[in-house]
Protein backbone atom coordinates (compact mmCIF):
# COMPACT_ATOMS: atom_id res chain seq x y z
CA UNK A 1 0.00 0.00 0.00
CA UNK A 2 1.47 3.25 -1.30
CA UNK A 3 1.67 6.00 1.80
CA UNK A 4 -0.31 8.81 1.27
CA UNK A 5 0.48 10.74 4.46
CA UNK A 6 0.34 14.60 4.81
CA UNK A 7 2.80 17.02 6.08
CA UNK A 8 1.85 18.78 9.46
CA UNK A 9 3.50 22.37 9.65
CA UNK A 10 3.13 23.56 13.25
CA UNK A 11 4.01 26.62 14.89
CA UNK A 12 5.53 25.71 18.11
CA UNK A 13 6.63 29.26 19.84
CA UNK A 14 8.36 32.23 18.71
CA UNK A 15 11.03 30.46 17.61
CA UNK A 16 10.58 26.81 16.33
CA UNK A 17 8.67 25.30 13.65
CA UNK A 18 8.12 21.37 13.75
CA UNK A 19 7.54 19.14 10.53
CA UNK A 20 5.75 16.08 10.82
CA UNK A 21 5.27 13.55 8.92
CA UNK A 22 4.56 9.17 8.05
CA UNK A 23 6.26 7.68 6.04
CA UNK A 24 5.37 3.87 5.20
CA UNK A 25 9.05 2.12 5.57
CA UNK A 26 11.22 1.30 8.22
CA UNK A 27 13.27 3.88 9.80
CA UNK A 28 16.22 2.73 9.10
CA UNK A 29 15.40 2.57 5.47
CA UNK A 30 13.89 6.21 5.79
CA UNK A 31 17.44 7.34 7.64
CA UNK A 32 19.49 6.42 4.59
CA UNK A 33 17.22 8.39 2.21
CA UNK A 34 17.72 11.29 4.18
CA UNK A 35 21.68 10.94 4.40
CA UNK A 36 22.59 9.60 1.83
CA UNK A 37 23.58 12.54 -1.53
CA UNK A 38 22.43 9.63 -4.00
CA UNK A 39 19.37 9.14 -2.23
CA UNK A 40 18.68 12.36 -1.45
CA UNK A 41 19.21 14.07 -5.20
CA UNK A 42 16.02 11.27 -5.93
CA UNK A 43 13.60 13.31 -3.76
CA UNK A 44 15.33 16.85 -1.97
CA UNK A 45 13.29 19.72 -3.48
CA UNK A 46 9.98 20.88 -4.80
CA UNK A 47 8.50 19.30 -7.90
CA UNK A 48 10.50 20.62 -10.99
CA UNK A 49 13.33 21.29 -8.72
CA UNK A 50 16.90 19.68 -8.42
CA UNK A 51 19.54 18.50 -6.21
CA UNK A 52 22.32 19.21 -8.30
CA UNK A 53 24.92 18.99 -5.38
CA UNK A 54 24.42 16.79 -2.40
CA UNK A 55 27.60 16.71 0.22
CA UNK A 56 27.67 14.81 3.53
CA UNK A 57 30.06 14.19 5.73
CA UNK A 58 28.16 12.36 8.64
CA UNK A 59 29.86 12.61 11.65
CA UNK A 60 29.70 15.06 15.03
CA UNK A 61 31.28 18.39 13.45
CA UNK A 62 31.18 17.46 9.35
CA UNK A 63 29.81 19.15 7.12
CA UNK A 64 26.97 19.27 4.49
CA UNK A 65 25.93 21.18 2.04
CA UNK A 66 23.13 21.32 -0.79
CA UNK A 67 22.01 23.31 -3.86
CA UNK A 68 18.81 22.96 -5.09
CA UNK A 69 18.21 24.59 -8.61
CA UNK A 70 14.67 25.79 -10.05
CA UNK A 71 13.22 25.16 -13.12
CA UNK A 72 14.02 28.52 -14.41
CA UNK A 73 17.85 27.72 -13.34
CA UNK A 74 17.69 29.79 -10.26
CA UNK A 75 20.20 27.82 -7.43
CA UNK A 76 19.33 28.34 -3.97
CA UNK A 77 22.51 26.96 -1.56
CA UNK A 78 22.61 25.72 1.87
CA UNK A 79 24.95 24.22 4.28
CA UNK A 80 25.60 23.32 7.61
CA UNK A 81 27.47 21.62 10.70
CA UNK A 82 26.69 18.07 12.24
CA UNK A 83 25.97 18.35 16.11
CA UNK A 84 24.93 15.08 17.49
CA UNK A 85 24.08 11.66 15.17
CA UNK A 86 22.58 9.11 16.49
CA UNK A 87 21.16 6.48 13.33
CA UNK A 88 18.87 5.69 12.88
CA UNK A 89 16.89 7.83 15.12
CA UNK A 90 18.11 11.11 15.26
CA UNK A 91 20.48 14.18 13.93
CA UNK A 92 21.25 17.43 14.64
CA UNK A 93 22.68 20.03 12.37
CA UNK A 94 22.98 23.87 11.54
CA UNK A 95 21.50 25.21 8.58
CA UNK A 96 22.59 28.24 6.96
CA UNK A 97 21.08 29.71 3.53
CA UNK A 98 23.57 30.86 0.93
CA UNK A 99 20.89 33.88 0.49
CA UNK A 100 18.85 33.95 3.76
CA UNK A 101 20.19 35.60 7.32
CA UNK A 102 20.41 33.58 10.14
CA UNK A 103 21.46 30.30 11.36
CA UNK A 104 18.33 27.67 12.07
CA UNK A 105 19.37 24.41 14.39
CA UNK A 106 17.57 21.48 12.91
CA UNK A 107 16.57 18.53 15.30
CA UNK A 108 15.54 15.58 12.93
CA UNK A 109 13.92 12.31 14.77
CA UNK A 110 12.65 8.95 13.38
CA UNK A 111 9.88 6.94 15.83
CA UNK A 112 9.61 3.64 13.86
CA UNK A 113 5.96 1.88 14.55
CA UNK A 114 4.48 -0.92 12.74
CA UNK A 115 6.76 -0.61 9.90
CA UNK A 116 6.13 3.27 9.29
CA UNK A 117 8.21 5.55 10.17
CA UNK A 118 7.08 9.02 11.75
CA UNK A 119 9.30 11.95 10.63
CA UNK A 120 9.81 14.92 13.13
CA UNK A 121 11.71 17.84 12.06
CA UNK A 122 11.94 20.64 14.37
CA UNK A 123 13.47 23.91 13.09
CA UNK A 124 14.79 26.39 15.71
CA UNK A 125 15.28 30.17 14.53
CA UNK A 126 17.90 31.74 16.95
CA UNK A 127 15.46 34.56 17.75
CA UNK A 128 12.33 35.44 16.97
CA UNK A 129 13.62 38.78 15.03
CA UNK A 130 15.18 36.12 12.38
CA UNK A 131 12.55 34.35 12.05
CA UNK A 132 11.10 37.30 11.46
CA UNK A 133 13.33 38.46 9.12
CA UNK A 134 13.10 34.88 7.04
CA UNK A 135 9.55 35.53 6.84
CA UNK A 136 10.53 39.22 5.69
CA UNK A 137 13.19 37.82 2.73
CA UNK A 138 10.42 34.89 1.90
CA UNK A 139 7.67 37.74 1.15
CA UNK A 140 9.91 39.21 -1.08
CA UNK A 141 10.13 36.38 -3.47
CA UNK A 142 6.33 36.23 -4.44
CA UNK A 143 3.69 37.65 -1.95
CA UNK A 144 0.89 36.91 -4.32
CA UNK A 145 -2.97 37.07 -3.94
CA UNK A 146 -3.29 34.48 -1.02
CA UNK A 147 -6.94 33.96 -0.24
CA UNK A 148 -7.56 30.75 -2.25
CA UNK A 149 -4.08 29.66 -0.61
CA UNK A 150 -5.86 30.45 3.32
CA UNK A 151 -8.76 28.66 2.88
CA UNK A 152 -6.19 25.42 1.39
CA UNK A 153 -4.09 26.09 4.06
CA UNK A 154 -6.90 26.03 7.07
CA UNK A 155 -8.95 23.32 5.57
CA UNK A 156 -6.29 21.20 4.98
CA UNK A 157 -6.06 21.76 8.75
CA UNK A 158 -2.56 23.32 9.46
CA UNK A 159 -1.98 22.96 12.66
CA UNK A 160 -1.59 26.33 14.05
CA UNK A 161 -0.88 25.14 17.57
CA UNK A 162 0.32 28.67 18.52
CA UNK A 163 -0.69 29.78 22.68
CA UNK A 164 -3.45 32.21 21.80
CA UNK A 165 -2.40 35.20 23.76
CA UNK A 166 -5.32 37.17 22.85
CA UNK B 1 9.93 45.02 27.23
CA UNK B 2 8.94 44.33 23.43
CA UNK B 3 5.63 44.59 21.83
CA UNK B 4 4.29 41.69 20.04
CA UNK B 5 5.59 42.00 16.55
CA UNK B 6 2.67 41.77 13.92
CA UNK B 7 3.46 38.27 12.69
CA UNK B 8 2.77 36.88 16.32
CA UNK B 9 -0.55 38.48 16.74
CA UNK B 10 -1.28 37.12 13.45
CA UNK B 11 -0.46 33.23 14.33
CA UNK B 12 -2.20 33.69 18.05
CA UNK B 13 -5.49 34.78 15.84
CA UNK B 14 -4.82 31.73 13.68
CA UNK B 15 -4.28 30.03 17.00
CA UNK B 16 -7.81 29.45 17.46
CA UNK B 17 -10.84 27.04 15.32
CA UNK B 18 -13.25 29.23 15.38
CA UNK B 19 -11.64 31.83 14.37
CA UNK B 20 -9.82 29.61 11.52
CA UNK B 21 -13.39 28.65 10.69
CA UNK B 22 -14.74 32.21 10.08
CA UNK B 23 -11.92 33.09 7.48
CA UNK B 24 -12.64 30.38 5.47
CA UNK B 25 -15.90 31.39 5.67
CA UNK B 26 -15.02 34.90 4.68
CA UNK B 27 -12.57 33.32 2.26
CA UNK B 28 -15.63 32.68 0.21
CA UNK B 29 -17.33 36.10 0.33
CA UNK B 30 -17.98 38.94 3.15
CA UNK B 31 -20.52 38.33 5.56
CA UNK B 32 -22.95 40.13 8.41
CA UNK B 33 -21.94 39.32 11.95
CA UNK B 34 -25.04 38.04 11.79
CA UNK B 35 -24.78 35.97 8.73
CA UNK B 36 -21.22 34.78 10.78
CA UNK B 37 -23.38 33.77 13.51
CA UNK B 38 -25.38 31.22 12.26
CA UNK B 39 -23.40 28.33 11.15
CA UNK B 40 -21.03 28.67 14.40
CA UNK B 41 -24.08 28.50 16.65
CA UNK B 42 -22.76 31.14 18.73
CA UNK B 43 -24.08 34.34 20.03
CA UNK B 44 -23.62 37.59 18.03
CA UNK B 45 -21.36 38.81 21.21
CA UNK B 46 -19.22 35.70 20.75
CA UNK B 47 -18.69 36.22 17.29
CA UNK B 48 -17.71 39.84 17.93
CA UNK B 49 -15.12 38.92 20.06
CA UNK B 50 -13.60 36.72 17.90
CA UNK B 51 -14.00 39.15 14.77
CA UNK B 52 -11.96 41.83 16.84
CA UNK B 53 -9.16 39.39 16.99
CA UNK B 54 -9.03 38.97 13.48
CA UNK B 55 -9.64 42.63 12.65
CA UNK B 56 -6.68 43.66 15.27
CA UNK B 57 -4.70 40.95 13.48
CA UNK B 58 -5.41 42.67 9.96
CA UNK B 59 -6.89 39.37 8.83
CA UNK B 60 -10.40 40.91 8.37
CA UNK B 61 -11.64 44.05 7.71
CA UNK B 62 -15.28 46.06 7.61
CA UNK B 63 -16.88 46.65 4.11
CA UNK B 64 -18.87 49.82 3.30
CA UNK B 65 -22.60 48.75 4.13
CA UNK B 66 -22.83 50.76 7.42
CA UNK B 67 -26.23 48.54 8.16
CA UNK B 68 -24.86 45.42 7.87
CA UNK B 69 -20.77 45.99 8.54
CA UNK B 70 -19.90 43.06 6.89
CA UNK B 71 -16.58 41.87 7.17
CA UNK B 72 -14.25 40.78 4.58
CA UNK B 73 -10.97 38.94 4.20
CA UNK B 74 -7.72 40.88 4.25
CA UNK B 75 -5.03 39.54 2.34
CA UNK B 76 -2.06 41.92 3.75
CA UNK B 77 -2.32 40.69 7.34
CA UNK B 78 -2.02 37.07 6.08
CA UNK B 79 0.17 37.05 3.29
CA UNK B 80 3.22 36.47 5.91
CA UNK B 81 2.32 34.13 7.83
CA UNK B 82 0.68 31.47 5.61
CA UNK B 83 2.89 32.62 3.00
CA UNK B 84 5.96 31.30 5.04
CA UNK B 85 3.99 28.02 6.06
CA UNK B 86 2.98 27.53 2.86
CA UNK B 87 6.49 27.87 1.37
CA UNK B 88 7.77 24.94 4.02
CA UNK B 89 4.52 23.15 2.85
CA UNK B 90 5.33 23.32 -0.98
CA UNK B 91 8.96 22.36 -0.29
CA UNK B 92 8.62 19.58 1.68
CA UNK B 93 5.35 18.63 0.89
CA UNK B 94 6.83 18.04 -2.75
CA UNK B 95 9.75 16.97 -1.38
CA UNK B 96 8.30 13.94 0.58
CA UNK B 97 5.98 12.83 -2.36
CA UNK B 98 8.91 11.47 -4.13
CA UNK B 99 10.72 10.34 -1.22
CA UNK B 100 7.57 7.88 -0.83
CA UNK B 101 8.26 6.54 -3.87
CA UNK B 102 12.17 6.23 -3.28
CA UNK B 103 11.04 4.16 -0.39
CA UNK B 104 8.78 1.97 -2.25
CA UNK B 105 11.32 1.30 -4.84
CA UNK B 106 13.89 0.80 -1.46
CA UNK B 107 11.60 -1.74 -0.27
CA UNK B 108 11.08 -3.77 -3.63
CA UNK B 109 14.87 -4.16 -3.65
CA UNK B 110 15.19 -5.66 -0.25
CA UNK B 111 12.43 -7.88 -0.85
CA UNK B 112 14.29 -9.00 -3.74
CA UNK B 113 17.53 -9.67 -2.18
CA UNK B 114 15.97 -11.58 0.57
CA UNK B 115 14.06 -13.56 -1.89
CA UNK B 116 16.70 -14.39 -3.69
CA UNK B 117 18.59 -15.54 -0.24
CA UNK B 118 16.20 -17.86 1.00
CA UNK B 119 16.43 -19.73 -2.35
CA UNK B 120 19.75 -20.15 -1.91
CA UNK B 121 19.21 -21.35 1.25
CA UNK B 122 16.88 -23.78 0.13
CA UNK B 123 19.30 -25.31 -2.89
Amino acid sequence: MRNTGTLQVTLKNDCEVVLTRVFNAPRAMVFEAMTKPELLKRWMGPRGWSLIVSEIDLRVGGRWRSVLRSPEGQEMGMSGVYREIDPPERIVSTEVYDDYPGETVNTLLLREENGKTTFTCTILYPSKNVRDTVIASGMEHGAAECYDRLAEVLEARAHLSLESRA
Amino acid sequence: MSSPSQMDVTFAALADPTRRAILVRLASGEASVKELAKPFAMSQPAVSKHLKVLERAGLITRGQDAQRRPRRIQGKGLGAATEWLQQFREFWGGSFQRLDDLLEEMKATERKKERRKGRRKES
